[in-house]
Formats: structure tokens, sequence, C-alpha cells
């Protein structure tokens, strides 16, 4: 009824072609800018802005960093979690060593430093696959876990041995540290993510976003019909790399404010692996998705019980928040093993012809 | 379809009506002090007893006297799990309700929680953890680490070591776990075997491999050290004596800091770790007045979460009532100086430099010898408190020294070059200056 496209014609192919080809999409992909850059600054308060959007954008950009490997170019990695940590400690670095330079341009410069490692950790796929990739991923995982420990040149000799985010202002406001304004870093946060999926949107649809797909769906043909697989699977680790990177250093420099290694290890790997998956594989909606279910759902299932009046305390809340999340997972995984961005396209179908399915 | 829709719905409600709540607005009469616990995760087994012993103190003020200068303090526990990420969740979610104080118990949500405390006038108490730093008072107005610093514990457990053996032209070992937390002491080691002349050994035992130190104490005996010093938490600590005892290391040489010597940890050891030492400031058992109250307001009543009645007096559980004990103290001063009877966290901070807790008033409190005397000052953040030095007999934990006073002279200078070297990049930084 209100999910239709009767009468919208495309008359060339650029209109054809287009990303959000249906009116009602359009509409709502410019409700949902209005509401994410007008609506959540102003009515949204400190604890949502910092403890709900920035983490979920931040992981949102990490996962579709890690989709581009998995998803799209089918190479398993484990080491999404190191990968961050690349970017952060040479976003750190690089501020400490130009503290003039703004910070938004540092965040994204860390990013190449992030690829430069990630093309290196991505050598073995030339030879190895599935599985046994996935090993010499956690390797890097490992081996870089290592370094932010025990090079403390990596994190200024600090007694802590943990990156502190120093104070930087940029376009006369302050960006970063303690004093910047949630507002101001959500709004940072939110448009670098923005950007950037829609950059990976352009290059997954084009020449290169094409290769790797044939990669992934059957390698020897691919390669038979001219792909490259050095060019296209490296250029996936570094394109994957790069996304995964300037989350870390998001992450650091906008969200947490210091951080130690515990903040780039094997468990944030996983999660962002489970992210991609629940999300859906190769679908760039499937990981904002699958950011929000695991980061803003136990959100919401720990406040639950203040909300309802119930006096239950932490710690059995947080048993319960764990049972709930692994029993969505599954009932999730089972009902559409493809993923929540599959359940949305099932869901669009279905509401074509809702509520008259037969006409 | 209509499923599907209705689910949608009923989310969409759900996370409106969690996110829309507005900071409930706090009645006359209490003052909110969240806890940042963890129950859960793999340091649960300190973090339970540190969670028991803070609540259980604020139940037992409100039972007995009706809190403090007759307004009720309500403890609120939010879940870290000793997890960075999860605990700065809890404190931006806990922060609005009007939260008087911060104490973490981990030193990297504290190093997160430092440079916020200044922005939303909070102070953060890290009670002998976090930033040894932040002991100076000018530099860290916000913090504070009372009754000691990492630092001024070191440099107490080795005057211990020179005055029960000697340290110069000796070997020391040093275990630890490979975190901030546990790396935080070495430049003071450093330092100290410069000067007084001893050699040291590093021990580092990563996260993952904390029940598994087989590697570590294969290095133990060959470098063959005469004394062994543990920085450990968690899981870490009960290892680490069991190896020892199987390389036959003599264990009244392995001495523990003061998160290394709790019940939890050499419970499951036993009469295998006798000899063992750990430092320690807060009192074991619950032979103490204060103690007696809490038994009799709370634990009796079932106002409390400790599993059995035993577990009272625990030497972590002892260490979260005095961290209450700190606290309500820092209310009190903070009452009789502004003369307002429901504080905020900026008064909070002033009483937390005003406090005295002196013999006389430890006395009065029912707390008489469980610690030593602790005096808040404005140049001083960590009170320059004592600690004493208890010995594992195979069943409990025995005192068995006086407290032992840090060595200042030593320490003091190299935590203001500390202090100095964490604000150098941070112009932005808001110091005080005392009178």
């Amino acid at each position: 009824m209100f999910y239709r496209e009767v009468g919208q014609f495309k008359t060339n192919y650029t209109a054809d072609s287009q990303v959000f080809p249906i009116l009602q999409d359009k509409i709502g992909i410019i409700a949902m800018l209005v509401i994410a850059y007008l609506v959540i600054p102003l009515a949204g308060n400190d604890f949502f802005i910092t403890t709900v959007m920035i983490p979920f954008l931040v992981f949102t950009l990490a996962t579709i960093g890690l989709n581009i490997l998995v998803g799209y170019t089918g190479q398993l990695s484990l080491g999404t979690g190191a990968f961050m940590g690349v970017g952060a400690y040479s976003c750190y670095k690089l501020t400490t060593i130009f503290p003039d330079v703004n910070i938004i341009i540092m965040v994204l410069l860390s990013g190449f430093f992030a690829a430069g490692v990630g093309i290196i950790f991505g050598l073995p796929s030339l030879r190895i696959k599935g599985f046994y990739l996935a090993v010499t991923t956690l390797a890097a995982q490992f081996f870089l876990e290592w370094a932010f420990i025990r090079i403390p040149w990596l994190y200024n000799y600090n007694d802590s041995g943990a990156i502190e985010v120093p104070q930087r202002e940029g376009f006369g406001v302050v960006l970063s540290g303690a004093a910047a304004l949630p507002v101001t870093r959500y709004l940072v946060v939110l448009s670098i993510v923005l950007f950037m999926t829609w950059i990976a949107s352009n290059i997954i649809r084009g020449r290169i976003g094409r290769s790797w797909m044939m990669i992934r769906d059957m390698d020897i043909a691919a390669e038979l019909m001219g792909v490259r697989p050095l060019y296209a699977k490296l250029s996936a680790f570094a394109v994957s790399s790069f996304y995964c990177g300037v989350a870390g250093a998001m992450g650091v420099f906008f969200w947490l404010g210091a951080a130690e290694v515990e903040s780039f290890d094997i468990n944030h790997s996983f999660l962002f692996l489970f992210m991609a998956i629940i999300g859906g594989l190769g679908s760039l909606i499937g990981c904002y998705m699958g950011a929000a279910f695991i980061w803003i759902l136990p959100i919401i299932i720990r406040a639950l019980p203040g909300v309802l009046g119930l006096d239950i305390n932490a710690a059995t809340v947080e048993h319960i928040n764990f049972m709930m999340i692994g029993g969505m997972i599954i009932f999730f995984l089972i009902v559409e093993p493809h993923g929540l961005a599959r359940l949305w396209q099932i869901a669009k179908e279905k509401l074509r012809t809702w509520p008259f399915p037969y006409s | 379809m209509k499923k599907l829709l209705m689910t949608g719905v009923a989310f969409a409600t759900l996370a409106g009506a969690t996110f829309s709540t507005a900071p409930v607005a706090m009645a006359e009469d209490t003052m909110f002090v969240p806890s940042l616990s963890y129950r859960t995760g793999p340091f649960a087994s300190g973090g339970t007893p540190l969670a028991n012993g803070y609540a259980d103190y604020f139940n037992m003020l409100n039972a007995r006297d009706g809190g403090i200068g007759g307004v009720k303090i309500v403890v609120e526990e939010c879940e870290t799990g000793y997890n960075a990420q999860k605990g700065v969740e809890c404190y931006e979610s806990t922060k609005g309700k009007g939260a008087l104080v911060y104490n973490p118990y981990s030193t990297g949500i504290t190093l997160q929680l430092i440079p916020k405390a200044p922005v939303d006038k909070i102070p953060v108490l890290s009670m002998g953890y976090g930033l040894s730093a932040a002991a100076i008072g000018e530099k860290f107005p916000w913090t504070f680490t009372y009754p000691t610093s990492y630092w001024s514990q070191l440099s107490s457990i080795l005057k211990y070591i020179d005055a029960n053996g000697g340290l110069k032209g000796k070997k020391v070992g040093f275990i630890y776990l490979d975190v901030g937390y546990g790396k935080e002491p070495i430049p003071l080691l450093e330092q100290l075997a410069k000067d007084q002349g001893f050699e040291i050994a590093k021990f580092p035992v990563g996260v993952k491999e904390m029940q598994n130190q087989g590697s570590q104490w294969l290095n133990v005996r060959k470098e063959r050290p005469d004394y062994m010093i543990m920085w450990g938490w968690g899981a870490m600590n009960a290892t680490a004596v069991k190896e020892a005892a199987k390389i036959k290391y003599p264990l009244d040489q392995f001495i523990g800091n003061w998160w290394a010597g709790a019940h939890a940890d050499l419970r499951s050891v036993g009469e295998a770790g006798k000899g063992y030492k750990a430092a320690n400031f807060s009192g074991v058992g619950t032979d103490f007045p204060a103690l007696q109250d809490v038994i009799k307001h709370v634990v009796d009543k079932g106002g409390s979460q400790v599993a059995s009645k035993d577990l009272v007096g625990d030497v972590l559980y002892n260490r979260g009532l005095f961290n209450s004990v700190l606290i309500a103290e820092g209310i009190r001063a903070a009452q009789e100086k502004t003369g307002k009877k429901v504080i905020t966290g900026a008064d909070l901070r002033d009483g937390f430099e005003l406090f005295d807790l002196s013999e006389a008033r430890l006395k009065e409190l029912g707390l008489e010898g469980f610690t030593a005397p602790i005096k808040g000052s404005c140049k001083d953040h960590e009170g320059a408190g004592s600690v004493f030095i208890q010995q594992w007999d195979g069943k409990d934990w025995v005192k068995i020294s006086d407290p032992i006073a840090p060595d200042t002279a030593v320490v003091r200078p190299l935590l203001e070059a500390a202090a100095d070297k964490y604000l150098s990049d941070k112009p932005e930084w808001k110091t005080q200056t005392c009178s």
C-alpha cells in the first residue's frame, strides 16, 4: 500500500541503476539523514550520543571494513581488532608528532598505515584459502597485540602503557579530548562514517568491487576471465584495513578517550565478525543493522529493568543479557542465515504487495 | 509479516522508552554513589567481594545512623566486567543521576575517567590503583589515590625486604600482569634498583596466559632471584603461588602487592601456599566494631549480596568497605565545610582534601587498627598511607608487620616528574595551586 513502485518509470539507464531506485527508499534515506543530523543532536542526551550512537557508528565502519574482506571478497579474517589498533596507534603517533594538523585529517591518514599493514598480512591470502587464511590473520592479531604492548615508542613511553587522547581543536571547536562536546564528536563521526559508506558503495559497484566478488564466487573462473588475484585480493585487504584503521582511530579519539591494547583484542575481532554475519555478509546496510543488533540491543536490555521499575541487581542483568543476545543470534541465524539485511529485503518484497498479496 | 511489523514496533517503543527517560530527579534527602562493579568476567572473583563490602558499609550507615548527616546514601551498581568500554558506558549512564564519586576498580577504566573528571566535576577515587602520578594534588585536582599509590606501596615492600634480609647486591624478580596495571611500578623499580644497588629481573604474564605460567617460572628458576615481587590480579595470583611452590621457590621470599593477597586467591592454593606474603592496607577479619555493625544491620537482615556470612571480613571485602569509609569521611568533611546536607561532586572533591582519618577518628568509627591514619590535603592526593605485610598460614591471612610508611623522599620527586610528563602534551589541563 505504502511501498509500491507503480507509476515510477525510469527513462534512462542512470536512473535505473541508482543505489536507491525507488522513491520511497529515497524518502526513507532523507528522513534518516534528517534524524541523524538534526533530531539526534538536538533531542538526544549525552548518554544516548556518547554510549549509543558514537560507538554504534564506529563499529559500523569497522564492520564495513571487515565485510569488504569477508562478505565481498570471501577472505575470512580474524584480525579486525588489530587493524583497528594500527589505525588508533598511528593516529596517536601522528597527532603527537604534528599537533597542529586537524585531527580529522590525521584520523583519515592513519587509515593508510592500517592499509599498509593489511597488505603485508594479506600476502598469504594469495596462497592460502578459507579457514587457513583465518589462521594467518589470527597471527596478525597476535603479532600486532604483542607490538602494541612491547614497543613503547608506539605509546610515547607513557608509564600507563595506554594511549591518551590529547585535546585537539579544529574549525574553532574542540574536537577530541574530554572537553569535546558529545554532539561535536558525534557529528564528526557521523560525517566520516556516511562519507566512507558512500565511497565503499561506489567502490563495490564499480570495477574493483566486481573483481572482488568474482574472486569470492570462484577464484579460478575470475582468473580465467582476466581478474588478477594479486591486485584483487590485496586491494581488498588494503581497503578493508583502511576502513578498520579509521574506525579504530575514531573509536579512541572520539569515543573512548584512552585505550590500552585490550580495546583491540581478539574478542573485538570476533565481535565484528558476528556483526558482519548477523547483519548480512556482502551488504552495507547489513553492517549498520549488525552493529546496531550487537551494540545497541544489550544496552536496551540492560536499561530495561530500570525502565520497568524492576529491582534486579546488575550482575544478574548482565547474565540475562548474555543469554538473550546468544539466544537471539541463534534465532536469527536459523530464521534467516543470510542476516538481517536479507530479512529486510524480504520484508520489502512483501511490503510491495501488502495488504493484497494476490492482486 | 504482521508479526515482523509488530516486533519492529515493539522494539522501537522499547528503545524509545529506554532512552527517553530523563535523569531521575533525586529526592531531597539522598546522595547517589555509583558502584562500578564486576561480578562477571575473568576478574569476578576479586570484583564480587569488593562490590559487596562497598555496598554493605553504606547500607549499614543507612540502617544504623540513617545515612551520613541524616542523608541516606543510594548505591547503584553498574556491571563493567573489568572492561574499559563497558566502564565508560557505566560512567555515562550514571553520571546524570548526580553521581558524587567514581571508583572504577580497574586501572584501564580509571585512565579513561581521569580526563573526564574535571569536565563533569565528579572526582575519581582510585583507591590504591590507577595512575600513581595522580597522587600529586596540584597537578590532578580531581583524582585521588588514597590511601597510597602503587609507587609508594612498592617502596614500602622494598623497605620491608631491606629490613628483613637486606637489598643491596640482591636480585629482585618482578612478576606482573602485562597490562597498564602491572607495568605501572616499573619506572620506580628501575630507578630504585639504580639508587639502592640491587638487580631486577622482569617476568611479564599476559592476560591470556594468566593460568599458564610455566615458562615464566622456568625463567625464575634460571634467574634465581633472591626475592620475588608480584603485581597480579585475578586468576594470575593463585597460579603464580602454585607455580612458585612447584619449583620450590621459598614462599616467604615471595611478596604480592595488595591486589595479589586476597582470600579468594589463596583458598584454592591452601596449604601449598603457606608462607606466601602480601601487602595490604585494610584490616583482615571481622574483629572490628564497624564490621560487627555491618553483620548485625545488613548481613543478618539479608541486605547483603555476600554468598555466605564467612566471606565478610575477607581481604577484598574489607578493601571495598574501606573504600566506602573513605567516601563517607569525605562526605562528612564536605558537609561540615559547606553546611549543606546534600552535597555535590565538587563539594566531595573539597571534602577529600579536608578529611582527617586519625587514630582517634578510626576508633570512633569502630575501625581501630584497621588501617594506618590517612590525612587528606590539597597537595598530597595519596594520603601517604602505610601498608602492612600479611602472611598466608595455609588457612587464613595473618598480619605479620607493623604499618610500613612509604619512602616519600624518594617516591615524591619521581611522582612529580611522572605527573609533569603526563601533562606535558596536554596544555589545556587545569591544575590547582595549594596554599
